[in-house]
């Protein structure tokens, strides 16, 4: 099929040339289609360059994201959709509305806020910013909506507290809904761009978005196109095998926004 | 039961507070501070002015903001229906149990799963005349290499390509659930009236996924609107800022120029923008009669 061919060779392209010398590639990137192929770019990338950091800091950027929002959404979507507090509603309404915020509208005036609180260049400050999306608190409201109210008020009545109920009861019983919501965090913080370009401006906390785009930059200095392509897909590798291990996640997870 | 009430009822606002907190610190809160600061003039050292609607007449008078604007929609008029239609058009074909079908799926899915920075990588190095993979298919049939990134008529349909290509992923699973909610039986009674392929696709397929067409254009809408990351990378926005999207404006006149106060109202507009396609879209999706 055309199309399945047109969606791949940028992807087998970008293959070719991260296994051809650089040096062959200089006199002529038409070498990638013919031997002799090489791994000694992958061998540099594992050796020389700072991708190896930006992939840790990619690593725990993400998967402390992750762990917050599960942690914040849970305990928010149990409030939420079981406990009765004043102005239930009028809260639940104001956390939904943060759902037409763009980017762009907060992001200026955050910058100066963390550069006050001296958050720059911090993994707290990288973290943080994606704490605050209110999609997995309507992701998770609706989850604990769908569990049966007898289960709770089962275990109310043998006296357990609220807090018992919610870690021991209900909680197990959201782990499709927190795997999901997990999956979308992390590659949602994996991927981003824009926040991180302006927050780490210090190699040392670059995540590999933010590396590869300054690498990307300077590749008229760099070593070469061989050597750049072979950190991409070093830095796609990761990332492609979340995908392949929870596509199953993802494409639940994608069907049910299209409901109803 | 009556005793501990007040002591329950504050039980579960306890529940949500640290999410509201750090919601009105990170979101609301940056969110008001820029709708202040759009109102002032600000410098890198902190020393505000109130100028009033200053900033706003600056932009209705400044060119290079209205090119910016004018490319943000060319942009978006160039990816939403494109990637509709082939989205859908993929969405129809792939919507089969088979191997093959599930592993094409994922092929058209793989994209959308890497980073901007990733994507643009691999675009650049198709797209550009002295190494690029379309250079090197041009130089084999004879042609001369076209510059797509530098040259000021193609800059702009370069990154639209991109961005299809980067975002086929989601909407074609949009389409994908739609077509499974679609009950088997009313093609089954559509055979017995031997109602060929397009009349089926235009009264059964299309009408019944009609949410899904919306909430994809809408979506898509809204993402396109704020496309920065692509016009960065590729083009940084030229040639001479023919490539220039409103984001990378507002990018390069708060981190570049740090005309903050600019920078904000210039976002504000684009708020606007993309509020009211969020808005739209729940006016067109909202249940019609006899649904």
């Amino acid at each position: 099929m055309l199309g399945a061919m047109l969606m791949a060779a940028p992807l087998v392209w970008t293959l070719l040339l991260s296994l051809k010398a650089n040096s062959e590639l200089m006199r002529d990137s038409g070498t990638a289609f013919s031997a002799p192929y090489t791994l000694e770019n992958y061998r540099a990338v594992l050796q020389g360059s700072s991708a190896f950091r930006w992939l840790l800091n990619s690593l725990i950027v993400s998967t402390g994201t992750m762990i917050g929002v599960l942690i914040l959404c849970s305990l928010a979507g149990y409030g939420f959709a079981r406990l009765e507090f004043p102005f239930r509603r009028t809260l639940f309404v104001f956390v939904l509305l943060g759902l037409a915020i763009p980017e762009q509208a907060v992001i200026l005036p955050r910058h100066q806020l963390f550069a006050a609180l001296h958050l720059h260049n911090s993994y707290p400050g990288l973290i943080l910013p994606g704490l605050a999306g209110p999609f997995g608190v309507f992701f998770m409201t609706q989850y604990f909506r769908a569990i049966p109210r007898e289960l709770d008020e089962a275990a109310m009545l043998d006296g357990a507290s609220r807090l018992r109920i919610f870690w021991k009861v209900l909680l197990p019983l959201t782990l499709p809904a927190q795997a999901t919501l997990g999956v979308f965090t992390f590659l949602a913080a994996w991927n981003d761009y824009w926040w991180p370009l302006i927050s780490a401006t210090r190699s040392e906390r670059f995540t590999l978005t933010v590396g590869l785009a300054s690498a990307q930059m300077n590749y008229a200095q760099t070593s070469g196109l061989g050597f750049l392509m072979a950190q991409a897909v070093f830095a796609s590798l990761p990332i492609l095998i979340v995908y392949l291990l929870f596509q199953k996640q993802i494409v639940r997870a994608i069907a049910g926004t299209s409901g109803r | 039961m009556t005793a501990g009430r007040p002591a329950r009822r504050l039980e579960g606002l306890a529940f949500v507070t640290p999410f509201l907190i750090v919601y009105l610190v990170i979101l609301i809160y940056p969110l008001l501070m820029g709708f202040v600061l759009s109102f002032q003039r600000a410098d890198l050292f902190g020393a505000r002015t109130f100028v009033g609607i200053d900033n706003y007449a600056r932009l209705a008078a400044d060119p290079v903001f209205h090119q910016a604007l004018g490319n943000t929609f060319k942009l978006t008029l160039l990816i939403v229906p494109a990637l509709t239609v082939i989205t859908l058009a993929l969405a129809l074909a792939l919507n089969r149990p088979t191997r093959g079908a599930a592993w094409l799926r994922g092929l058209f899915f793989s994209s959308s799963v890497l980073s901007v920075t990733i994507v643009t990588l691999i675009w650049r190095f198709v797209l550009t005349p002295d190494a690029g993979l379309v250079a090197e298919i041009l130089q084999a049939i004879g042609a001369e290499p076209i510059p797509f990134l530098s040259d000021r008529n193609l800059a702009i349909p370069a990154l639209a390509v991109t961005t299809i290509w980067w975002s086929i992923g989601l909407p074609m699973m949009l389409f994908l659930a739609g077509l499974q909610q679609i009950p088997e039986d009313i093609y089954e009674a559509a055979a017995l009236d031997r109602a060929g392929r397009w009349t089926r696709f235009w009264r059964i397929t299309l009408p019944s996924l009609r949410r899904t067409v919306i909430l994809v254009v809408m979506l898509q809408t809204a993402a396109q609107l704020q496309l920065f990351g692509q016009a960065q990378l590729l083009t940084a926005g030229g040639p001479s800022g023919a490539s220039r999207p409103v984001v990378l404006f507002i990018y390069e006149a708060s981190f570049v120029r740090w005309e903050l106060g600019y920078a904000a109202a210039a976002a504000e507009i684009l708020f606007m923008l993309v509020l009211l396609v969020t808005l739209a879209q729940y006016w067109a999706a909202r249940p019609r009669e006899g649904e």
